[in-house]
């Protein structure tokens, strides 16, 4: 079965299950260079924000966000995975990788700042915007990474304003 | 300006079904999509010469209205079955990036963000 129907089977599994609720959670697993699935659990996940009626201004940064951590993963390991979990005050997305790491997270941190090679810049990423992106739209970040064995990247987006 | 009044000032083709009354008003130009997801209001169209399907997954998250792929080049069907899929329109023309985005400036069309 392709990747891509088991993250589809994954959420409607998650949605049946907390459809009086307002909570839900599960997990996407990533593929390292499978372009052609890039974007696709950002966009089951966009889905089950819209479907829980959420905010869609919220959704929107929600989405970024994510897309830009699942290009991440895509682009520069071998493979990751995704977890997400809303509850009716926030949305809580870890992704962890088992890439190369991150040397030096302050200097990953600027924007411009990229290590992409040129065929992934022809694709129109690469451009050393994406971790910036994630925490201009996140209400809270963190990265932590090992040299050699993978970096986890949290972010929080509240869904209820304080 | 409507779908119908942008392909005609761009001389361009539509690929996939869609309102030609659609409305726009701000207008996004690049092809790096992170700046793209960066800095592109929600409600735009997006005038580009990347045609891979990651720019309908950056339209789609960045909540973009249209998509115009300048200087000739056409995406591949896969690229144009997800577009129709996420109802996002997407037209083509043989305009340069600089001749499409000049053209719509000079009808009235505006960046977004506004530096104004």
């Amino acid at each position: 079965m392709p990747v891509a129907d088991y993250m589809r089977r994954d959420c409607e599994v998650v949605l049946m299950q907390n459809k009086c609720e307002k909570t839900a959670e599960g997990v996407f697993f990533l593929t390292g260079k499978d372009f052609s699935n890039a974007g696709v659990a950002s966009s089951e996940l966009k889905a089950i924000l819209e479907k829980m009626g959420i905010n869609h201004g919220i959704i929107r940064r929600a989405a970024i966000a994510a897309f830009e951590a699942e290009m991440n993963v895509i682009i520069y390991t071998p493979a990751g995975m995704m977890r997400y979990s809303i509850t009716p005050d926030y949305l809580k997305i870890v992704v962890e990788d088992m890439g190369p790491g991150i040397e030096d997270i302050a200097l990953a941190m600027t924007e411009g700042y990229s290590t992409a090679p040129h065929y992934i810049r022809e694709m129109g990423f690469g451009s050393g915007m994406g971790l910036p992106n994630i925490k201009k739209n996140a209400d809270e970040m963190k990265l932590s990474s090992t040299p050699g064995a993978g970096t986890t990247l949290e972010f929080i987006i509240k869904i209820k304003r304080e | 300006m409507t779908l119908n009044e942008i392909k005609d000032i761009l001389r361009a083709n539509v690929l996939t079904k869609c309102d030609t009354n659609m409305h726009i008003e701000r207008v996004y130009s690049a092809d790096l999509m992170s700046d793209v997801l960066a800095f592109c209001e929600p409600e735009s169209l997006l005038i580009t010469a990347l045609t891979n399907a990651q720019v309908i997954r950056t339209a789609e998250f960045a909540n973009i209205k249209m998509i115009v792929f300048v200087q000739g080049k056409r995406p591949d069907r896969e690229t144009v079955a997800l577009s129709e899929e996420k109802k996002i329109p997407v037209l083509i023309t043989n305009l340069s990036m600089f001749d499409a985005c000049g053209r719509l400036y000079e009808k009235g069309l505006r960046s977004c963000p506004d530096a104004e």
